[in-house]
């Protein structure tokens, strides 16, 4: 049976894409999740819809005006952190409502939402092209082979910033890396579940990962395999009973990190005893 | 003639506002010292440290190896600084053998903090560069702290007393030259301290790693350190150990300004 829904080009581009996607969003994840930039992904995804609206109104390819908008936004998120007092969370809060707002003004003023607007907002992964494919492909594969060169640099600053300092790593340098990478992620990402579900791929399988993984190539391996797995399973189930695949690939995340959260409790899983480091002096 | 000053500070103050945290503080640590510095909290010994490390601003001349702080991008890898604790997150999904291993330099930068110093007399006894490969050189780092059993737990469950442990092992592991130690054992059950202490003098006496240690513990400074700085905002004392230690006067002031800060601590 699903030899027979793979013999659909529509699914095989799917899928391909599909796969891309889950593999980049779990490996930049993990350094999101665990440097408290969970919702980052959701900031750039809005600013993003900006950045769309903008292509749209304009009559530019929409994803190249996401680009634009969701990497300036990135670095100007990181600029805001280090050069005021706003904390993280408010300062994504500030990129995100600004994007959203861009967004909502140009297309009230274009006479409403298009087609072409709502499949970035809900995703379309049925009805990428083979053109897309391949961007999102070559553009996966560049960001998983910069993380795989600066994966020591970015666990390091991931896990304490001023000892990536004090080991002579180019932290600031390191930080706009970081910010545009993520931002290209998701950019990249939105055509599989959305704007309004990016993070759920970004943080659910991360979360479901930690607490199965001991060291932290195991965990990014079990990261990418649970969101494979969600994206397999979510457009498969999606095709069979008629669903939105975004939604039900976010839901077989949420199911995986459930059974996960239900092993644990039930002592299948060996539990971690959290130490709370104290703060640095 | 060569340089055996691995670090100078000359009349170094800090402020925080009109507060002033480091008052005037010149000293030399010689390569191979392994200095206990000893001051009450708030005498401003973790504010020096962060100014040798390049991670405050301050007043005055503070020199590595002969150097500036222009230099210190290429010299901090000879550098281990291990802080009272580090913060990270509680459930980080990293191994002991990871979080040693973030500790490795690559070999471009090792060379370029090698040309330096050699331009300044010094030669950097590598003990674990001679070590080929990577897992390699974080076995022995490993071995050194005493942590092989280790290896594979993360490292949020590990008591505070391993954890430092491991951040000494990831210290080791870039073949430092000079370890800045704060407070490293605070907080840490006395076994734990002990063993410690040990791992810190075996690296200053079998890989002549020099050391600058600062410690509330005046037992452990008097039975680990060669010399010892007092300091209280200003430095009061610099010098050989038993000098310190035989100077009754000295003690006493150092005990009672402690006692008062202790107090004031407490009625705060």
């Amino acid at each position: 049976m699903v030899i027979e829904v793979l013999a659909h080009g529509f699914m095989q581009k799917a899928l391909i894409a599909g796969i891309a996607v889950a593999v980049v969003c779990s490996f930049m994840g993990i350094f999101l999740v665990l440097r408290r930039y969970a919702l980052f992904g959701d900031g750039m995804a809005h600013v993003a819809f900006g950045g769309i609206s903008i292509g749209l109104v304009l009559g530019v390819f929409p994803l190249w005006t996401a680009f634009a908008a969701s990497i300036l936004g990135g670095l100007g998120l990181q600029k805001l952190r280090n050069s005021t007092k706003i904390s993280g969370d408010a300062a994504v809060a500030v990129v995100l409502v600004s994007g959203l707002a861009v967004g909502v003004l140009l297309v009230s003023a274009s006479g409403g939402f298009s087609v072409d607007l709502f499949s970035f907002l809900f995703g379309s992964i049925l009805l990428i092209s083979t053109e897309d494919v391949m961007l999102i492909v070559a553009i996966s594969a560049g960001i998983v082979g910069t993380l795989l060169a600066l994966h020591r640099q970015f666990l390091h600053l991931t896990f304490n910033e001023e000892q990536a300092r004090v080991a002579g790593l180019n932290v600031t340098l390191l930080n706009y890396a970081f910010v545009v990478l993520a931002a290209v992620t998701v950019v990249t990402s939105m055509r599989l579940v959305g704007i309004l579900l990016i993070s759920a791929l970004i943080v659910i399988p991360n979360i479901s990962a930690i607490m199965l993984g001991k060291g932290f190539k195991k965990t990014v391996g079990i990261s990418i395999l649970f969101s494979v797995l969600s994206v397999v399973a979510g457009i498969l189930l999606s095709y069979y009973f008629d669903l939105a695949p975004s939604g039900t690939i976010v839901l077989v995340a949420v199911a995986i990190l459930l059974a996960v959260l239900a092993a644990k409790s039930a002592g299948l899983v060996h539990g971690r005893r959290a130490q709370v480091a104290r703060s640095t002096p | 003639m060569p340089v055996t000053q691995i670090l100078q500070t000359r009349n170094v103050t800090m402020r925080y506002g009109s507060h002033v945290a480091v008052d005037d503080i010149s000293f030399d640590v010689a390569e191979g010292d392994l200095l206990g510095i000893v001051g009450p909290n708030g005498a401003g010994k973790s504010t020096l440290f962060r100014a040798i490390l390049g991670l405050q601003p301050y007043d005055g001349t503070i020199e590595l190896f002969g150097y500036g702080p222009d230099r210190y991008g290429s010299l901090i890898p000879l550098v281990g600084y291990v802080p009272q604790r580090i913060q990270f997150e509680p459930n980080f999904p990293a191994t002991v053998y990871d979080v040693v291993s973030m500790g490795i330099i690559s070999n471009k930068r090792i060379a370029r903090g090698e040309k330096l110093i050699r331009q300044r007399g010094y030669h950097w006894n590598r003990v674990y560069g001679k070590i080929g490969k990577t897992e390699d050189k974080i076995a022995e780092a490993l071995k050194m702290a005493g942590l092989e059993s280790l290896r594979d737990r993360r490292i949020g469950e590990l008591s505070e007393g391993e954890q430092q442990r491991v951040f000494i092992a990831k210290s080791l592991v870039k073949d430092p030259m000079l370890l800045i130690l704060d407070e490293p054992v605070t907080g840490v059950d006395v076994e734990s301290q002990t063993r410690f202490y040990n791992v810190i003098k075996r690296i200053n006496e079998e890989n002549g790693i020099t050391m600058v240690w600062s410690s509330h513990d005046l037992d452990a400074i008097n039975k680990y350190a060669s010399r010892v700085a007092c300091m209280n905002r200003k430095l009061f004392f610099h010098g050989d150990k038993d000098q310190f230690f035989a100077d009754e006067d000295l003690l006493k002031t150092y005990t009672e300004s402690t006692m008062q800060m202790h107090m004031h601590d407490h009625r705060v």
